[in-house]
């Protein structure tokens, strides 16, 4: 994280930066996406509601008003960022083997980029006007 | 009779019975035995479950479950973005016996990680790690199947 400066010692390059090389960025940003995630929740629970009892055309209209995508948007972003975070702590935990361990590290990430680019994919095809 | 010096094998303290330390200072010997039967770290299989630690595993477990709950959601955004046909599709689906039941975990789970991770912004504080911690775990399971509950009832209402 910290750009390189002759003006630092080394010392002050690793400080805090621990084993992993990125200090406590993961911690910090698990903690974010988490706080995020509980108004989130409840927003797309709203979104979900208000799709009850309407047939698919109802329910695809709903989906497509601007603030419901805006709030599934959300709600995947910071979803698959806590989510993937999270299945690299238990990658990291479960999973010994370097190889297999950078493997499965890799899939998880690609995993999360493309679940999240598909479902923000599909808001986005709604609001911008596919029905 | 074996013997291999200091730190060695000894097969002869083998036989003696005295099994109480694998490392023996009088002996001086290390026996194969015993540092197979010694405990290791402790872990799962050695500590009688309780309330926390099944809450933790189970805030684990819904975290997996809510990451492959992602595709269902995926699904169900693409088909929506597809047209009204293949969105109708899934949402039949998702009305069957079948459907209402990954649903209503889904919901479980999800709630069930939202109050974990509150119960974790808790002890984040420095909070809650006391005797209350048992209180704490009892409030995430019970309040996730409580809110889970009202959710589909109000479901149910407002449909």
């Amino acid at each position: 994280m910290s750009t390189f400066s002759a003006m630092k010692t080394p010392l002050k390059h690793v400080r805090g930066l621990g084993s992993s090389h990125s200090g406590t960025e993961h911690f910090w940003r698990q903690r974010l996406t988490a706080l995020a995630n509980i108004p989130l929740t409840i927003g797309f629970l709203c979104v979900v509601y208000a799709t009850l009892g309407k047939d698919a055309e109802g329910a695809r209209a709903i989906l497509a008003r601007p603030f419901d995508a805006f709030i599934i948007a959300l709600f995947v972003i910071s979803g698959v960022i806590h989510m993937k975070i999270g299945m690299q702590v238990i990658i990291e935990d479960y999973i010994h083997g370097e190889g297999s361990k950078i493997i499965a590290l890799a899939l998880n990430t690609l995993f999360s980029i493309a679940a999240g680019a598909a479902c923000v994919f599909a808001v986005l095809k709604l609001t911008f006007g596919a029905l | 009779m074996l013997h291999c010096g200091r730190g060695r094998i000894s097969l002869e303290h083998r036989s003696s019975g005295s099994v109480s330390s694998a490392f023996l200072p009088h002996r001086k010997y290390f026996v194969m035995a015993d540092v197979k039967s010694r405990p290791l770290s402790p872990h799962l299989s050695i500590y009688k479950p309780t309330i926390t630690m099944t809450m933790s595993i189970v805030h684990r477990i819904t975290g997996i479950g809510l990451y492959a709950g992602t595709v269902l959601l995926a699904i169900w955004l693409i088909a929506a973005a597809s047209g009204a046909q293949a969105f109708a599709m899934v949402q039949g689906f998702i009305a069957s016996p079948l459907g209402r039941i990954i649903l209503l975990g889904y919901t479980w789970a999800i709630i069930h990680h939202a109050l974990g991770g509150i119960r974790h912004f808790i002890w984040d504080t420095g909070a809650g790690l006391g005797p209350e911690r048992m209180m704490l775990a009892r409030l995430t399971l019970i309040g996730s199947l409580v809110i889970t509950v009202g959710l589909w009832l109000f479901g149910y209402a407002v449909r």
